[in-house]
């Protein structure tokens, strides 16, 4: 089926051809980092992690949201997410690509990579990590691909992806779950060192997913002759306002623990974050217009009425997106690190380098992205009209 | 038999080699200049049996594994005192031991070095010794 | 192609093959010829079965006392200075007491102790977070008690930075050759390199060769000139006989952040006279 993404209109290719100078743009940046460290960089002995591993965590939960999907669909028998599954499990490999690219890119000394494997410490959340986000790369490209070839030539499935598909279901909840536990499990990160970090984290990841996925099966239907449907992007949809409802009920839990009990150490990143601590405030601008467009995003999307108009169901979307690309890719990470352990203030903001190599990550993971959807567009186009049960 | 499109093949597979034995092609003129390891150090020169820590043989076969074994002593079970199989001696350090009898680097260790086209990279962080650029 | 390199070949295919096997120390040494080579401890070497520190702030009195510590450290390890809070490089430094010991705020504190420097270094903690979070072990605890750090090890993860509660642990963001001159390098102990995460060892290599770490060298010596008693002790925290021990049950200590669980084996000793 491979085949099918090396033939496409003039658009299809300048897309490509777009993606891949990002790529290059970013791997040449990359390039720099390598030689000259990771100084090239915002970040610093106080903010260790930035951006980088702020996308990580964001995309985590991009991938995750692919079983909000899968369970109606094979564990509910919701006949109408037939055609739009696969868009999640594809948009799950795109994600889990860019997860690990963005770890591989985070390190200070890749080519040790291996040691990760060459001395397993099962005491370390990082090795689990590494374990599901490949096991999980794993399930959903085999998945997606035999169920995509199977529909291709009008036949069932093989009955042993059912188990996989099954599997695949606790494991898109370990994968956000190990990650939170990389932050909740660290004493002295007050900010972090939470109990719902998993669950806001699970919460988060099955709106934002979820919005990306309308978004993406709009964007199809618009250039294709392959329509998802109406009623399932509805359904997605209201899978979306209930998530983020809870995503930001978490939010509020966070804020009540650490305002009410008056502990410092638990109000001072929510300080810095929402007002500015000390004369910093870097952040403050981007973390009300998160609130703000939160808040956008749920009144679309509570009221039935508005959420049916695909427009407004859209802009909720995008709203939404944005909104927690910045509380977690960007916020979450760094507010852990301020104030730092002496209760001093080092800020962080990425570099033009770091942003580049970022978004070269970013034009890997659509390109990915691009390539599966082209490939499962072509094949639906072909055989359209024909529904095959999986 | 006829070979359809022999042309290509034939043309496809004298690039192939060209590019499989490209490296050796690079080393062609450096085959003559095989390494000849000098231990002529002012450390060894005071040495009264000119001896490594383990037999020649076996150091020149082996010091790859000898020296990741040490770090991990010196290092990792902070154990620093190495005893040879002639109950010699020596203090578990590359910097020190090593480096102070081989202080020739450049004509002993980068020599081979570079003839087999290895590049440790331990450099970047252990200090090598001072020598005259030569 | 002349023999030697054919031979040169065998030796290397040979020696990857036997690198390949014997994981454990001195398996492939031991595997023929070399049967009787063996590796041993000094017997000079210093031992414990928990290293420990004890700082006495009030035996620090000028701006010197200080900057002899760090200097004597830094310089003995090459530890670069970058001139910037952003890639700075640290072991063992100073801050004042309300950033050392941020869960005791006291606005009201002595004047003498609210100003005073506090010598901060890697706090060796029983019960490390750092170790925990490691996903090589290139970081790992030492049976006496020592956190370590395997510079050959780190993949630059920094997962251990932010574990550690204390800031402990510096990160090679910049290649710290070009913060060092080559005039004052210690040429006995490495660099590091970009990409790899380091801090105080307690001093592992000196005490493998029976000398105390360098900054509490410097303390005793700075006293032995001045005639007074140094700012910094050794010792192992599991012999009562020890000198860490005898202080910590006539003097009255503190520890930074004990709350989080981490039991760190470096004290303080605030203020007051001896009250035993
Ligand atoms: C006491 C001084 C001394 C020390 C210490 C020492 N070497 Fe040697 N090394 C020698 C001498 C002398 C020879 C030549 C031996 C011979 O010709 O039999 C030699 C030979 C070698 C050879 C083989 C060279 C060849 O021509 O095949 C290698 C490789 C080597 N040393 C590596 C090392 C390494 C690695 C270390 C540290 C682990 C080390 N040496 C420590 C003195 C020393
Ligand atoms: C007789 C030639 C010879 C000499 C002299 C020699 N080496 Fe080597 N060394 C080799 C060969 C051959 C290899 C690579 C084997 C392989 O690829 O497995 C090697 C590999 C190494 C490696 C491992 C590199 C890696 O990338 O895995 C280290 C470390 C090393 N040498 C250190 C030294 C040091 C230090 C000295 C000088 C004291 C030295 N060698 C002198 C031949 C030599
Ligand atoms: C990231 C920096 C770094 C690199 C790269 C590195 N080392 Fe080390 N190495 C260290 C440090 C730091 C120590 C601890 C020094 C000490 O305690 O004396 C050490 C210690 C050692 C020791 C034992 C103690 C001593 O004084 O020598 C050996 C042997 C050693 N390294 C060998 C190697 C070899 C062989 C390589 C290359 C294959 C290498 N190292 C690469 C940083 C490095």
């Amino acid at each position: 089926m491979l085949e099918k993404a090396l033939t496409g209109s003039r658009r299809y290719w300048t897309w490509v051809f777009f993606l891949l100078a990002m790529v290059g743009v970013g791997f040449v940046n990359y390039l720099y980092q390598f030689k000259n460290g990771l100084g090239i960089t915002g970040m610093s002995r106080d903010v260790s992690w930035g951006l980088y591993i702020g996308q990580f965590t964001f995309l985590v939960g991009v991938a995750a949201s692919a079983v909000m999907l899968v369970i109606p669909y094979y564990l509910h028998d919701f006949k109408k997410f037939g055609k739009i599954v696969i868009l999640g499990e594809f948009l799950a490999v795109a994600a889990v690509t860019m997860c690990i690219s963005f770890i591989f890119v985070d390190l200070g000394q890749p080519m040790r990579v291996l040691n990760v494997i060459l001395h397993p410490t099962p005491n370390s959340i990082l090795f689990w990590d590494m374990i599901v986000l490949n096991g999980y790369l794993f399930l959903n490209i085999v998945i997606g691909w035999m169920t995509l070839s199977s529909d291709r030539k009008g036949i069932k499935p093989p009955a042993w992806i059912k188990p996989l598909i099954y599997l695949s279901i606790p494991w898109a909840f370990s994968i956000h779950t190990v990650t939170a536990f990389l932050y909740a499990g660290l004493p002295g990160r007050h900010f972090w060192l939470s109990a719902i970090m998993a669950a806001r984290f699970l919460a988060s990841a099955f709106a934002g997913g979820p919005a990306l996925l309308i978004l993406l099966a709009l964007i199809v239907r618009k250039l294709t002759k392959f329509d998802p449907g109406k009623e399932p992007i509805q359904a997605v949809g209201k899978i979306v306002t209930y998530a983020m409802i809870a995503n930001v009920f978490f939010l509020g839990l966070e804020f009540f623990t650490a305002f009410y009990s008056q502990i410092p150490g638990h109000m001072h990143p929510f300080v810095y974050l929402y007002a500015g601590l000390e004369g910093h405030g870097k952040l403050v601008p981007l973390m009300w217009a998160s609130s703000i467009l939160a808040v956008v995003s749920l009144v679309l999307l509570i009221f039935p009425s508005l959420r049916r108009q695909e427009g407004i169901l859209a802009a909720a979307c995008v709203a939404l997106f944005v909104s927690l690309w910045i509380d977690k890719g960007f916020g979450l990470v760094v507010g852990g690190f301020i104030p730092n352990p002496f209760e001093g203030i080092m800020e962080y903001w990425p570099t033009t380098r770091e942003t580049l190599i970022a978004l070269g990550v970013w034009a890997l993971g659509f390109l990915v992205l691009t390539l599966l959807y082209k490939i499962t567009v072509t094949v639906r186009e072909e055989t359209a009209g024909i529904e095959i049960e999986h | 038999m006829k070979l359809y499109g022999g042309g290509k093949i034939i043309t496809g597979l004298i690039i192939f080699f060209f590019l499989v034995t490209f490296p050796f092609f690079l080393n062609i003129g450096k085959v003559n200049a095989k390494p000849e390891p000098k231990i002529d150090t002012p450390e060894i020169q005071k040495l009264a049996e000119k001896k490594c820590i383990e037999p020649k043989a076996f150091m020149r076969a082996e010091h790859m594994k000898l020296l990741n074994d040490w770090r991990d002593f010196a290092v990792r079970n902070g154990q620093r005192l190495y005893v040879n199989s002639e109950e010699k001696q020596f203090t578990i350090s590359l910097q020190n031991t090593c480096m102070h009898c081989h202080s020739n680097k450049k004509k002993f260790c980068d020599e081979c070095h570079n003839y087999m086209a290895v590049k440790p990279y331990c450099w970047s962080c252990h200090i090598a010794p001072k020598e005259k650029e030569s | 192609m002349s023999m030697n390199r054919r031979q040169f070949l065998k030796i290397a295919g040979a020696s990857t093959l036997l690198g390949l096997g014997g994981a454990s120390a001195l398996n492939a040494l031991r595997g023929g010829e070399l049967e009787a080579s063996h590796v041993l401890t000094d017997e000079k070497a210093l031992n414990a079965k928990r290293w420990a520190m004890v700082i006495d702030v009030s035996k620090f009195r000028t701006e010197e006392d200080y900057k002899r510590l760090t200097k004597a450290c830094h310089s003995i390890h090459n530890v670069p200075d970058f001139g910037n809070p952003k890639d700075e490089i640290k072991w063992i430094w100073t801050d004042t007491y309300e950033h050392t010991f941020p869960s005791q705020p006291n606005e009201y504190i002595e004047e003498g102790i609210k100003n005073k420097p506090f010598v901060l270094l890697c706090n060796h903690c029983a019960n490390p977070p750092c170790v925990r979070v490691c996903p090589t072990k290139a970081t790992f605890k030492r049976k006496d008690g020592i956190v370590m750090m395997d510079q050959h090890r780190c993949i630059g993860c920094r997962f251990c930075m932010a574990a550690c509660p204390f800031g402990a642990r510096s990160f090679n963001y910049k290649d710290p050759r070009l913060a060092l001159k080559k005039e004052e390098e210690n040429r006995e102990y490495p660099t590091r390199t970009i990409g790899v995460v380091e801090k105080c060892t307690f001093c592992f290599e000196r005490l493998a060769k029976g000398l105390v770490p360098a900054c509490v060298e410097a303390s005793r010596e700075a006293a032995k000139a001045a005639g007074g008693e140094p700012g910094m002790y050794f010792g192992d925290l599991d012999d009562p006989a020890s000198e860490v021990r005898k202080i910590l049950s006539t003097r009255y200590t503190i520890r930074r952040k004990p709350e989080l669980g981490t039991d760190p084996s470096v004290f303080y000793v605030i203020g007051g006279e001896k009250n035993a």
